[in-house]
């Protein structure tokens, strides 16, 4: 029991960020292993943190559509099962860990230029979160719209021009004249 | 002894001559015209089918050009049925980058392109600008220099996709406005630009041009059937930074697929060659021609007026006697 607390406790921290990370092996991870919420929080600055339903989740899709080939199961993708054909779990599972948070920032780019990597088009944080929820949801009717999964900020509200900081009807100076 | 410099000699001598700077002269037009970018110069991959229509790209750019504030919320997606003048939203002096939404009858959802600058390798509003006001840089962005433009808008016409606008609201201090790749604020120190920053979806994607190509290249190989083979932007007028994958014909997303495969500056570089010949060389040739042509008329005038001073002179003398 000590060591299923332990487990789900590590989960959690790696899945939530990878700060806090202490790596763990031979451990066979199952779906009843996996946090139950998530939060992800690293990026809000216009939305909100997401508090991601993670044991909802489950019911929904297999481990490996979410990620990919490092819990275990089989990858689904037959090009990826080329190289990651073996069903070895890998002892870090969240996103974090292989997206990049910064992906487009010098250092990373850099890193790209090796001529011997494959994975030169492994989008970063907030696109891998994206493109694999609103992928999902699109298909599903799951929902899509921004503030269906975040609520947005006052930052981001400034930045949007609306909610406090929306345009007054008639006195903007501007506009599409076209 | 041999003559050294006969009739035919001089000819052939004359001839090669002609031909040898024909050929060169040759040379270098194509040279100009080669001119494949800065080698490391960056550039943004555009994948339709990601976009989402969320516009954080517009907005982004607003906040980060300091751009006056929109008639309408960043999120407010009724201005996607907004018509100008019988077409979809473009850049103007308040919007550096629009998204539209194209409505493509074979698919069940519709596809949204983000327009801006494409930021070209070899730029027409650059080679089309005669006081230089434009610069490509060694990052890959054309920037502009409202100092010593003069506002004649010719860069406006050139350009391929009708990117640069005239800020006609401001009488005093009119100037071009366009993408200018956040240059200022971000490019110059290896930073992607705001609107790639703000995208959530990852639909823009920053790097090297050349790896763009490269990731554009997989992403089309690994998912067969997703995308038409083809990036937009890698050949067309001779490459551009901003490139663009799409998974339906570029014409039917509201792109210019007529576009030539070179520079646009290639289609008038043989005429340009001409004008300062024609200028300098025509003028004197021209009067030369006239002046020959009319001095036969001259002299005959000239022999007329004597013969008609003589008659007087004579008919004066018969009255006086």
């Amino acid at each position: 029991m000590r060591t299923r607390k332990k487990i789900m406790r590590t989960a959690l921290a790696l899945t939530v960020g990878s700060f806090m990370i202490t790596p763990i092996t031979a451990w066979s991870m199952e779906a009843s292993d996996a946090p139950e919420t998530v939060t992800i929080d690293s990026m809000s600055k216009l939305y909100g943190p997401v508090e991601f339903d993670h044991s909802m989740h489950v019911g929904y899709a297999s481990c490996q559509e979410c990620h990919h080939h490092t819990t275990g199961e089989v990858v689904a993708d037959p090009n990826c099962a080329r190289c990651h054909n073996s069903a070895d779990e890998n002892d870090v599972v969240s996103c974090s860990e292989c997206h990049e948070a910064n992906r487009f920032n010098e250092k990373y780019l850099k890193t790209l230029e090796d001529p011997k990597l494959y994975h030169i088009d492994k989008p970063g944080l907030k696109g891998a979160y994206h493109l694999n929820c609103v992928g999902c949801h699109t298909i599903t009717s799951g929902p899509t719209g921004c503030v269906d999964c975040h609520a947005m900020t006052e930052d981001g509200e400034k930045m949007f021009n609306t909610g406090a900081f929306a345009p007054a009807k008639g006195t903007s100076s501007s506009g599409q004249k076209h | 002894m041999k003559k050294l410099f006969s009739r035919r000699n001089f000819l052939k001598g004359g001839l090669a001559t002609t031909a040898a700077a024909a050929v060169l002269k040759n040379k270098e037009t194509k040279a100009s015209g080669d001119f494949e970018g800065y080698p490391d110069g960056m550039g943004v991959l555009v994948d339709l089918t990601r976009c989402v229509g969320c516009r954080s790209c517009e907005a982004a750019c607003n906040k980060e050009q300091e751009l006056p504030e929109p008639a309408k919320p960043f999120n407010d997606f009724s201005i996607f049925d907004e018509i100008h003048h019988g077409q979809k939203r473009r850049t103007d002096e308040t919007a550096y980058t629009v998204v539209n939404r194209y409505d493509v009858p074979e698919l069940d959802h519709p596809l949204f392109r983000k327009f801006q600058c494409n930021h070209c390798q070899e730029p027409a509003c650059l080679t089309s600008c005669f006081v230089n006001a434009y610069t490509k840089t060694p990052e890959g962005a054309v920037i502009y220099n409202s100092k010593v433009c003069v506002g004649c808008r010719t860069c406006m016409i050139a350009c391929p996709f009708y990117v640069p606008t005239f800020k006609y609201s401001s009488a005093f201090s009119p100037k071009i406005m366009k993408c200018v790749f956040c240059y200022d604020t971000r490019l110059k120190e290896g930073k992607a630009p705001a609107c790639v920053e703000a995208c959530p979806q990852e639909a823009l994607t920053f790097g090297k041009r050349v790896d763009c190509i490269d990731m554009g290249r997989q992403r089309i190989r690994e998912t067969p059937g997703k995308y038409v083979d083809h990036i937009y932007g890698e050949h067309e007028v001779g490459g551009t930074a901003w490139m663009y994958l799409s998974s339906v014909p570029f014409d039917k997303v509201g792109f210019d697929t007529h576009v030539p495969k070179e520079p646009i500056i290639n289609s008038v570089k043989d005429f340009l060659a001409m004008v300062p010949m024609v200028l300098t060389i025509w003028p004197g040739l021209f009067v030369g021609f006239h002046l020959l042509a009319t001095r036969k008329e001259k002299m005959m005038e000239m022999e007329k007026e004597k013969e008609l001073a003589k008659q007087k002179a004579t008919d004066e003398k018969e009255e006086q006697v």
